[in-house]
């Protein structure tokens, strides 16, 4: 019920929206080649939903792994920075200038290294999704109040322990505001992949439609991608609700 | 409590400690000395900023001090931590773990099996009826009740010797007297060693055998007076002439400096 009003406005602005869509299309006459109307969008998702299935497959398994091992490096990298004030020092500066470095140039140079397989798709999701994870995940255990620190000192723990019983769970909700930055990123990294070369795949399937001037399905695939973002910012929701049960504890006190 | 034919159980010797990462070493404690017998309740009172909680940054072993000795039961030690059960300002409860499991934190750390510590926890929150908030996250409590769980958490890991930083200086009046009563309550079940620091002079002379007075920056001390109040006490006690007499005493004293 909660959830419900709290996302109403957002859903009847949506709904007006594509009515007005809608309308203005069929009132104004325009060519579907130019522009779609809503209706036409559904109607060619539905005719063609069996040889796009392959499609979208692909770009999920390679926006999956792609964010799991972003999660994984980017985790294990902020810990690092956390424990060793040298590597700090020398890594934290290069990896905010990293973030200059235009990663759609970079993706024909992983076709080159890697070829037309996997993993130049997956090193482009990972790439766009390392740098608010490891971001994220390091300025929440920055961000831990001193008094937990000091409390487990006095009590003479080691600096694992300070480590896996304060930093990395107080860092939690802090992981999961730049998870969700990730995995908005996410599919987009896996279409640029797609889009340098690839044999299958959302982005393979949208530039065939485009140099097709099957404008129709360029919005097919358009409305797919969106979608598995969101569906993947959903996921995120739910496992930061299982991991981080006390925010929610507090928030609805 | 007579203190003069115990040993202490705290010796602490010429105290010194210069912060050197200004241009000029910042001097915040001068030279104090203090101790503490078996279980007696002593406070340091003084102004805010004067040091009190640096001379229990170095008693729990967080920082290392520029000069001086500290003796626990007449031993020399070097390496502090773990020998007090600290607890720092604010209830400093880990918002992610439940009330139960912050209680267990330093059985867990020395060690203990996770079992062993979760049925020692809850049977020290048994004996204070504090099961019902057993697994409720920190958070959702009243800061009265935080400050009771955070104290049973510095019980649970060492008994013998508490070093309780200011720890009802966020709770409001009513809760205050509620939260003192509880500890003194406590600190007899225990029969611990208290340090305790307080800018609070009513709050020093209702739970102290002794209350040592410092003074602002660089700290040294400026008094030790005695409480001569019977015990159990009441807070009915702090209208009573010696504890009056001994307030405007301590008030002077705070005041000059």
């Amino acid at each position: 019920m909660q959830f419900f009003s709290k996302y109403l406005p957002a859903l009847l602005f949506f709904i007006f929206l594509i009515v007005a869509w809608e309308e203005v299309v069929n009132i104004l006459k325009i060519n579907s080649q130019i522009l779609p109307s809503p209706s036409a969008i559904f109607a060619a998702y539905s005719d063609h939903v069996l040889s796009l299935m392959p499609h979208i497959g692909q770009t999920m398994l390679e926006t999956i792994i792609g964010l799991g091992l972003a999660i994984v490096l980017g985790v294990s990298f902020a810990i690092v920075l956390r424990l060793s004030a040298r590597i700090r020092q020398a890594l934290y500066p290069l990896l905010i200038a990293s973030q200059t470095i235009p990663i759609i140039a970079l993706a024909p140079l992983l076709l080159i290294w890697f070829g037309f397989t996997l993993l130049p798709k997956i090193i482009v999701v990972t790439l766009f999704c390392f740098f608010p994870i490891a971001v994220a995940f390091f300025d929440g255990m920055e961000k831990i109040s001193p008094q937990f620190i000091k409390l487990l000192q006095s009590m003479g723990a080691t600096r694992l322990q300070i480590l896996y019983l304060a930093e990395m769970p107080g860092a939690l909700p802090s992981f999961f505001s730049g998870l969700r930055i990730a995995a908005a990123y996410s599919v987009t990294g896996a279409i640029v992949g797609e889009y340098v070369g690839g044999y299958q795949g959302l982005g393979i399937y949208m530039q065939n439609a485009a140099h097709s001037y099957a404008v129709t399905l360029v919005f097919v695939t358009i409305v797919i991608a969106s979608l598995l973002s969101l569906l993947l910012f959903a996921a995120v929701a739910v496992l930061e609700k299982i991991f981080v049960p006390w925010n929610t504890a507090t928030k609805s006190k | 409590m007579n203190s003069s034919n115990k040993k202490p159980a705290l010796a602490v010797v010429n105290l010194q400690k210069f912060f050197l990462n200004h241009s000029t070493p910042l001097e915040v404690l001068a030279q104090i000395s203090l101790t503490v017998n078996n279980h007696e309740f002593v406070s340091i009172i003084g102004p805010s900023g004067s040091g009190k909680s640096t001379i229990f940054n170095i008693l729990a072993g967080i920082e290392d001090p520029t000069g001086g000795e500290i003796f626990l039961s007449q031993k020399r030690i070097m390496n502090r931590k773990g020998k007090f059960g600290y607890m720092p300002q604010d209830a400093a409860l880990l918002p992610w773990k439940t009330v139960l499991e912050n209680v267990m934190l330093g059985l867990i750390i020395l060690g203990n099996p996770k079992e062993l510590a979760r049925r020692k926890a809850f049977d020290l929150l048994e004996k204070f009826n504090l099961t019902d908030f057993a697994n409720h996250f920190p958070e959702t409590l009243s800061g009265g009740m935080q400050q009771r769980v955070a104290l049973l958490r510095t019980v649970l890991f060492n008994p013998s010797f508490l070093l309780l930083d200011e720890p009802f200086g966020s709770l409001d009046a009513l809760t205050r007297h509620e939260a003192q009563m509880w500890l003194l309550a406590a600190w007899e079940r225990f029969s611990s060693s208290v340090l305790f620091v307080t800018h609070d002079i009513q709050e020093a002379i209702l739970l102290s055998d002794r209350i040592y007075v410092i003074s602002e920056r660089p700290a040294k001390i400026i008094e030790e007076v005695k409480v001569n109040l019977p015990r159990p006490r009441a807070l009915t006690d702090l209208t009573k002439s010696p504890a009056v007499e001994l307030e405007k005493k301590l008030l002077a004293l705070l005041m000059k400096t």
